[in-house]
């Protein structure tokens, strides 16, 4: 791994923070998610602001993962009501009560947020930059050439402009996140979600996905990281949220969380994770 | 043994008209019905899927009548038993430059109706392979459903539904047979109707033999270079020989392409 993984401004190459984004991103109010009977989120709330970062950590099975598919409405919530950018996310709200909105509706607020899944979940069938222009011409109706200018400058930046024409098979688990990435920013959306985007990854390519991650962090993305990355969370998050038991049990800034932990819980997580 | 070899290789290689218009009619019935079929397949397949409870059931009704009767009744069933019931009578179609028999329609609507029937499972499983994580990653793109499966998720299971869809077109070449029972001219009809004429029943069902032998073989070298095409998913089609490459390749015993 010779490359650098970034390459300049990457929010450059998609003309900067969306001007759809909102002061407030994202607004989540009192979430209740059951699976069956087994409730996985308890009155989650949570604001996230234009620019902030925000890394959610906590044990496994704490909700953590389930609460940002959440945000895209890859999963349904049983009560309470996630904005982002101000619209209420896959609910249309009638008589005060919540009913499920039309796909079509869906998947246009799903435009505004991009997500980084674990398992990078590239299309095999296409190659790195048809990866990324798939859904600016599919979904935003952006002709080819410029969707493939914008994806070219994308790869570049996150530092596979060699890569634009393999295949996710030959890339590296690190590559092919850094390819997801890029997919995600294609659609210019006002926010990112990261579910555990550096967990299936080997160790030496753990360092250029966090580092693209970084940069965007400090290039004003409005981020939200689920992560077990702690020098992460130290280093660029503005806020460290810590679930347990599908509660948000603190909502601090790293330094805090890191030095002086509120809960026992925090401390208990901290001392297993930090070794 | 009463076999006449003139016969056999007069008819062999000086095919009467009589005969290539059954051969035409074998392939063309075979790839319109196997077309229509896959339609069909696809349609039912996304229909196993639906969230509406009615959707699923009808598609499970479908599957369920039309691999659980034997083809050769539902050819009858739909051509005669329909017409004999005054519910419905195929009637010739005049398309002007060319008329279409209304046994040869019955015949297209029974083998894609039945070979829909199979392609909706094979469908289904291909769809079913591949990883949900396909269908998180197109929907958090904004894309719907219909985008997402004609776009990421279909292409995807191509691969694993070019197989069993090369065997289903093998089986399609030699079911056309059973259309012969309602009077459609294609190649056992034919032949039956030169044997009611020569006696040569021998050598005539030999010819019609390699006929089919034929057809089905050739059809082989067409499936591998499709399972070559659509095997890999990392591979790209402009990657890919042309049919023509691909297929001498593989009569060349070459490695295969790449």
């Amino acid at each position: 791994m010779s490359a650098k993984a970034v390459n300049g401004d990457i929010l450059q190459a998609i003309g900067g923070i969306p001007s759809e984004t909102k002061d407030t991103v994202v607004e989540a109010i009192g979430v209740d998610k059951y699976f069956g009977a087994h409730q996985v989120l308890k009155d989650v709330s949570l604001t996230v602001k234009r620019g902030e970062v925000v890394v959610i950590v906590g044990p496994s099975g704490s909700g953590k993962t389930t609460f940002i598919r959440c945000i895209n409405h890859l999963e349904k919530i049983q009560k309470g009501r996630i904005l982002v950018n101000g619209h209420l996310i896959g609910y249309r709200e009638r008589n005060g009560r919540l009913y499920e909105d039309a796909e079509r509706n869906i998947a246009r607020q799903r435009r505004e947020i991009g997500m980084v899944f674990q398992r990078f979940n590239l299309f095999p069938h296409l190659t790195a930059l048809g990866n990324i222009v798939e859904a600016p011409i599919q979904v935003r109706g952006i002709a080819r050439a410029e969707a493939v200018e914008t994806g070219k400058a994308l790869l570049a930046r996150v530092g596979l402009a060699d890569k634009a024409n393999s295949y996710p098979a030959q890339l590296s688990g690190g590559q092919q996140q850094r390819v997801a990435i890029a997919r995600a920013l294609a659609m210019r959306p006002s926010l990112m979600l990261f579910d555990e985007a550096t967990s299936a990854l080997d160790p030496e390519m753990i360092g250029e996905v966090l580092e693209v991650m970084k940069e965007l962090a400090r290039e004003g993305m409005t981020m939200i990281a689920v992560t077990h990355e702690m020098g992460f969370a130290r280093e660029v998050a503005d806020r460290v949220v810590m679930m347990d038991e599908g509660r948000i049990i603190e909502d601090t800034d790293p330094t805090r969380f890191f030095t002086a932990p509120a809960s026992d819980r925090s401390k208990a997580f901290l001392a297993r994770i930090l070794r | 043994m009463n076999f006449d070899w003139a016969s056999f290789w007069h008819y062999l290689f000086q095919p009467t008209s009589v005969y290539l218009h059954g051969l035409w009619l074998t392939l063309s019935l075979s790839v319109v019905s196997q077309s229509l079929g896959t339609l069909i397949g696809v349609a039912a397949a996304l229909g196993t899927q639906s969230r509406f409870r009615a959707v699923r059931a009808l598609v499970g009704f479908y599957t369920w009548l039309f691999r659980g009767t034997p083809l050769l009744v539902q050819i009858v069933f739909v051509y005669t038993a329909l017409a004999a019931g005054g519910i419905f009578r195929f009637e010739d179609i005049d398309l002007g430059f060319v008329v279409i028999p209304g046994n040869i329609q019955a015949a297209i609507v029974a083998l894609s109706l039945n070979e829909g029937a199979y392609m909706t499972e094979i469908i289904r499983a291909g769809i079913l392979a591949v990883d949900h994580g396909q269908t998180e990653a197109a929907k958090s793109l904004g894309m719907t459903y219909f985008k997402l499966m004609r776009r990421i998720v279909l292409p995807q299971a191509i691969r694993i539904i070019v197989p069993p869809l090369g065997n289903e077109f093998n089986a399609m070449l030699k079911n056309t047979t059973l259309v012969s029972v309602i009077g459609v001219p294609e190649l056992l009809l034919a032949t039956q109707m030169i044997t009611s004429a020569t006696f040569r029943v021998f050598e005539l069902y030999t010819v019609v033999a390699l006929y089919y032998l034929t057809l089905t073989t050739l059809w082989g070298f067409v499936q591998a270079w499709l399972e070559r095409r659509y095997g890999e998913p990392s591979r790209s089609v402009a990657q890919n020989p042309g049919l023509v490459a691909g297929l001498r390749k593989l009569l060349t015993r070459g490695e295969p392409v790449r």
